[in-house]
């Protein structure tokens, strides 16, 4: 695990804006990296999801077939699907090249929060306001789920998943994490309900911020707390957070307009970045480099750090 | 968008060679016309693409010399002093290499010499090999084999030629006359006067009459017959143009260039094949002459009439197409003529056999029998009871076969478990003929239970319509006979009164369904007036009449519809009304230590649960991960069954004993309030019974003591006092929505609604949210002091009302401030998923008051509904988590707005008369208000 060496970190921050996109699809729900992070997807209110090269500033494409605004998108490992969930409880695989609807499952009775494929990109994860995450076979046409876990209480807000793990965050103030090897359910109470959830990259930690302002880190196997962040500001929205490329940081996203990093082992306040006003409503971390995806009203804004020399003139 | 172009490179595929960057201010260079385009070879001079053949006279520089300075004979040497020896020149000396080459004059490329050029084929083979080509799946597929043709003839080739066979004759006595018939073709030219006398038919045809006598013919070649099934839809024979004609052809035509020996035969015999060979390319009478083509002779083929037969008779012997018809007449020719003459010469060594072979015997077919009809029909399979044995013997009889003995059973009849016997393997469970004995004890006591209910409910139904049908029937005279012979025919079978006593089709009147059952026993008795000894004497004329009849009817229905109706029907595969329900084993334990835990920041043990869980089979499968659990079948949470009704499933009451270091896994008693089929408790419970804690709690654990032991253990007539109660409560639920539009519609809504609506505060929120919490909690609610007050037997039809007027939390808005403290964190479980953030897309600026308000009204919107019991409410009664999730899509912003206002504005359209340019007005301004 890289954790913080001693030398100079703020110079890593992505704290130099690169580019503003202007998304053009209403609000932007979701911004996520694909998996090599050289491509990042928007979900918009307006029912489309768009592909884009962020750095450059040009839009690939655009896949339309939501019947509602797209909440949440994963690219698979091979960038040859995308999967994504929205407000028309319907989960939908893409493919990236044609743009065309793969697979349609509607299975959730509410809104799906939140997508994930698998690591082989064999399934769909998708966690719904319905309290129950499905997942889906992406190669069978079967329209009923692998298997549902449905045991939170309340509306999922986020999944993730690791290699044999699945992290759910719920409304209802409780982290589960079904380790698939042990056959085993852990569910972390936190009281406040959770909006996001994230493996750290060493797969030790879990990170989990709730509405009640805090992010807290929470040791994968024990449960215990290692560290607690405050000082944004999250009472009410479904906002992201992540750790930075190398696990050295915590980045949220808070309602007053800014994105807050904190060093993630001394838990202090190392940046607060402002974006403007509003809420900044998701952000994606770059999974290799200090590159920032923030995502605020219907634009979304690339930040690198200051060192940071864009290449060529493109763009 | 040059960047667009430079970045979608990426993701493209290019084919070719890309030109090369210009340099800096270089301009484009101009194509090369195309007159000025030149071919050269390769070395380098200019090719010429006229003259005769490829290349034709460019042999020299320029059309003059091989070389600039002109010709100049490289190998002059010089006969001075040593003398030039003659070296002889061929004429590829003279000759470019372009007329060496592949399409050259001269080619120097492997060609197949004249011992392969198939001088010596086997044209009857080749015909075949044509015949298969054309059929073949693969046209041409047999294009190698007449490449590679073996230079060698069979022996048995040698060894016909030896005796005087003939490529193109028939094997076979020598016939004496030719049929006048087969005349060669008209189209085929014949070459050539010396033809060998024995095989002629040139002499033949110039006189048709003159037959000497002592000429004899070989018998005509034998086409092989084609026993290709027509696929095609083309006309009979026809055959569409095949290109791989021409290819055939050219074979022909090696044949006819090199072979002059042989051509007058092949001509003569006039066969297909070498037709074809003569016309290269495709040929055919719709086509006219092809470039390639040599002859142009054949275009517009004359068809004479001596090509058709005009006769109708049978067709020659030796015509070739014995094969086909097998005419009598050549068959017994062959067999008179034992001596067969050949064609004169006899092989050394080699003498005419003295005896024929003895012939092939054939085996006639079986003859069917007279009766036989080709359909199999199956006999109905009966097994060996007692009572069908007479049965199964006719059965059998009439298969043909008699009864035999077990022992002697072949192969074929034995079936499996005689098989099985055999082969020593342990029998299974006894020789189980019905499934029910697989079934445990308990499941089959079950269904028995549920059999004689459906019995029951069955016969009930039958026996009413049947008393209703006598009745309107019973002023008819013969009716009350009819129905006594019936009866009496019935019951005299005997079978009725078998299972009689099962059976009560007047269960809900004791009195009466005793008169019946004392009636079965005189009927038994055999008792004619038994139905008069029974009925209740002081019943009046009309009545007995009646029961008399509807006794008469139920016996005689009991035995029919025994035996009918359960052979009918079968059982629901789940039993939909079972007080058992399926409950998560490991609950989730309270939250209330654990949340003082987490302001302890106490992570940890306190706060984590572990719980077996089961991942499904293909879910490992797909995360490349072992089963952990290899031999279960269960999936998720392990579930146990635990009572229905059970107070204990609705409620989530904290266990007043519990330690703070109480794990799920632990064997403190279990809290129940896990899912619910019908609904999921939600964390609303929690918070709610915290807020109250004080109240509910020692409610319950008076509650708790009056009981005693926990429900499931209470006495079942307990039990069912609850079900009935709940049950009415439950359907009042669901009935709700279905008269709430009439309590809510008609008037208008009051003041302090739009006040809680459009007067947004704070505090005002929490308690709004607190309402909410009441509100989708108040089903539960309902439940819980319903079942409170079952043992006080309060009438349930009002316990929601009462619990509304009894809870004194929700029903106003007016803020409690103290409570609003208590639950200050609390309302950040908002029953909401926390919003979706950036209302507006068009309006980006105000995003995060107008999420706010907008929540705020879809709170109110919601008590609205609560209180007015909207139609809307339909959803938020029978589901908490819908509700939420109405919530939660109300709380979507911007595009989904102006839908959410419009929602609303219907909403109160039922109810009130605002315009929807009042709301929307209103809603307008609302931010404003607010700051």
């Amino acid at each position: 695990m890289a954790f913080p060496e001693p030398k100079p970190r703020g110079p890593e921050l992505p704290r130099k804006l690169l580019k503003t996109l202007d998304c053009g699809q209403g609000a932007v729900r979701a911004v996520r990296f694909n998996v090599d992070g050289n491509y990042c997807l928007t979900c918009g209110s307006d029912k489309t999801l768009k592909l884009w090269n962020p750095l450059r500033g040009t839009l690939l494409r655009t896949y339309s077939g939501h019947g509602y605004e797209v909440l949440d998108a994963a690219g698979s490992f091979d960038n040859s699907n995308l999967c994504s969930g929205g407000g028309d409880k319907a989960v939908v695989l893409w493919d990236v090249a044609s743009g065309l609807v793969v697979r349609k499952f509607r299975g959730h009775a509410g809104k799906v929060n939140t997508v994930q494929f698998n690591e082989e990109a064999t399934l769909i994860l998708s966690g719904s306001i319905d309290s129950s995450i499905g997942c889906w076979g992406c190669h069978s046409w079967r329209p009923e789920p692998v298997q549902t876990l449905n045991e939170a209480r309340d509306g999922i807000s986020s999944v993730k998943v690791s290699d044999h793990e699945v992290l759910a965050g719920s409304v209802d103030g409780r982290v589960r994490r079904y380790d698939l090897r042990k056959g085993q359910l852990f569910s972390d109470y936190v009281g406040s309900p959770i909006t996001c959830t994230c493996f750290s990259r060493d797969g030790q930690c879990t990170l989990v911020p709730s509405l009640d302002s805090t992010l807290r880190l929470l040791d994968k196997d024990t449960g215990e707390l290692p560290g607690e962040y405050t000082g944004h500001q999250n009472k009410q929205y479904k906002l992201d957070c992540c750790l930075s490329e190398r696990d050295t940081h915590v980045v949220s996203c808070s309602e007053d307009g800014k994105v807050f990093f904190w060093n993630l082992v001394e838990g202090s306040l190392a940046l607060a970045l402002p974006m403007g006003v509003g809420v900044v409503q998701s952000l994606a971390f770059h999974p290799t480099e200090p590159c920032l995806l923030t995502a605020m009203g219907g634009r979304i804004q690339c930040w690198r750090e200051e060192a940071y020399e864009a290449e060529g003139g493109a763009g | 968008m040059a960047a667009l172009d430079s970045d979608s490179e990426e993701d493209l595929v290019s084919y070719g060679t890309g030109l090369e960057p210009l340099e800096e201010g270089e301009r484009p260079k101009k194509p090369i016309p195309l007159q000025d385009q030149t071919v050269r070879d390769e070395k380098g001079r200019y090719k010429r693409f006229h003259g005769a053949f490829s290349g034709g006279f460019s042999a020299g520089y320029f059309n003059t010399v091989g070389s600039k300075e002109g010709w100049t004979p490289s190998t002059f040497i010089s006969s001075r002093q040593n003398r030039a020896d003659k070296s002889v020149l061929g004429p590829e000396d003279f000759m470019d290499e372009e007329d060496l080459s592949e399409f050259g004059i001269a080619p120097k490329a492997i060609v197949t010499t004249d011992d392969f050029a198939s001088k010596t084929k086997d044209r009857i083979r080749e015909k075949a090999r044509q015949l298969a080509a054309a059929t073949a799946p693969i046209p041409g597929a047999t294009l190698l084999d007449d490449l590679i043709t073996p230079a060698k003839l069979s022996v048995g080739f040698e060894l016909l030629r030896k005796m005087g066979w003939k490529e193109g004759q028939g094997v076979g006595p020598r016939v004496k006359r030719r049929p006048r018939r087969q005349k060669p073709d008209p189209g085929v030219k014949i070459y050539g006067c010396a033809l060998p006398p024995g095989s002629s038919e040139g002499s033949e045809e110039e006189d048709d009459d003159y037959l000497p006598d002592n000429v004899t013919f070989a018998p005509k070649d034998v086409t092989p017959v084609d026993f290709t099934p027509k696929d095609n839809v083309h006309g009979l024979a026809y055959k569409g143009l095949d290109p791989h004609q021409a290819l055939f052809g050219t074979s022909g035509e090696h044949l006819n260039l090199f072979s002059g020996g042989s051509e007058g035969t092949s001509n003569l015999l006039g066969d297909i094949g070498l037709n074809k060979g003569r016309k290269l390319g495709i040929s055919g009478q719709a086509f006219g002459v092809g470039a390639l083509e040599e002859e142009d002779d054949d275009i517009y083929a004359t068809e004479t009439l001596s090509k058709y037969d005009t006769v109708l008779k049978d067709e020659e012997p030796g015509d070739g197409l014995y094969g086909w018809t097998a005419p009598k007449q050549y068959k017994s020719q062959k067999e008179s003529e034992k001596d067969l003459r050949y064609i004169g010469k006899i092989l050394d060594g080699f003498s005419l056999a003295s005896k024929s072979l003895s012939s092939k015997k054939i085996y006639p077919p079986p003859e069917l029998p007279k009766d036989y009809r080709p359909v199999h029909y199956f006999r109905p399979v009966v097994t060996a009871t007692s009572e069908n044995s007479h049965l199964l013997q006719v059965l059998s009889e009439s298969a043909g076969k008699a009864a035999q003995d077990p022992g002697t059973h072949s192969r074929h009849q034995l079936n499996a478990c005689k098989r099985a016997e055999l082969l020593g393997e342990t029998p299974v469970q006894s020789s189980a003929t019905s499934v029910l004995e697989f079934l445990s004890q308990k499941d089959r006591e079950r269904i028995k239970e549920l059999k004689q209910a459906t019995d029951l409910k069955a016969a009930q139904l039958k026996a009413r319509s049947l008393a209703q049908n006598a009745s309107s029937s019973r002023l008819q005279p013969s009716s009350p006979d009819l129905g006594h012979c019936s009866w009496r025919m019935a019951l005299g079978a005997g079978t009725a009164t078998t299972r009689a006593s099962n059976f009560k089709p007047f269960a809900k009147d004791p009195e009466k369904q005793k008169r019946y059952e004392e009636f079965l026993v005189h009927v038994k008795k055999g008792q004619k007036d038994a139905l008069e000894h029974c009925l209740d004497p002081s019943m009046t004329e009309w009545e007995r009449g009646r029961e008399r009849e509807e006794f008469a009817r139920a016996a005689q229905l009991y035995v029919s519809s025994h035996s009918t109706l359960s052979s009918r029907f079968t059982h629901a595969k789940e039993e939909d009304d079972s007080d058992q329900v399926e409950v998560p084993r490991d609950q989730e334990n309270d939250v209330n230590d654990k949340q003082s835990a987490v302001k302890m920041k106490m992570f940890g043990k306190l706060t984590r649960d572990t719980f077996e869980w089961h991942p499904d089979k293909l879910l490992c499968k797909r995360f490349n991960v072992p089963d952990p659990y290899p031999d279960s079948t269960l999936v998720g949470l392990p579930r146990v069954k635990r009572d229905k009704y059970s107070v204990f499933n609705f409620l989530t009451l904290p266990e007043t004993s519990s330690s703070p270091t109480t794990q799920a896994s632990s064997d403190k008693v279990p809290q129940h309030r896990g899912p619910d089929k019908s609904r999921k408790p939600s964390r609303w419970d929690t918070s709610k019974q915290e807020k109250k804690e004080d109240s509910i709690s020692e409610f319950l654990s008076l509650a708790r003591s009056k009981v005693g032991p926990p429900k499931q253990e209470s006495s079942p007539i307990v039990n069912k006092e609850e079900e009935h109660v709940l049950e009415p409560l439950s359907n009042k639920m669901v009935n709700k929505d279905v008269d709430s539009p009439t309590e809510g519609e008609g008037s208008r809504p009051s003041m302090d609604l739009f006040k809680a609506i459009f007067a947004s505060s704070s505090d005002e929120k929490s308690s709004s949210s607190e309402d909410e919490q009441g509100d989708s909690e108040d089903d539960q609610e309902g439940t819980e002091e319903a079942t409170f007050r079952s043992s006080q037997e309060i009438d349930l039809g009002e316990t929601s009302s009462l619990a509304h007027a009894s809870e004194p939390v929700h029903p106003e808005p007016t803020p409690f401030p103290i409570q609003k403290m208590e639950i200050d964190e609390r309302e950040e479980f908002g029953p909401r998923l926390p919003p979706v953030f950036c209302p507006n897309a068009r309006q980006k600026l105000e995003i995060p008051q107008k999420g706010k308000h907008k929540k705020n009204k879809e709170k109110h919107k919601n008590k609205k509904e609560h209180r007015r019991k909207k139609e809307k409410k339909k959803k938020h009664k029978k589901h908490k988590h819908k509700s939420k999730q109405k919530n939660k899509k109300s709380e979507k912003s911007s595009s989904s707005e102006s839908t959410d206002s419009s929602d609303s504005q219907s909403d109160e359209e039922g109810t009130t008369d605002l315009s929807p340019q009042e709301l929307l007005r209103r809603l307008k301004c609302l931010p404003l208000r607010r700051q």
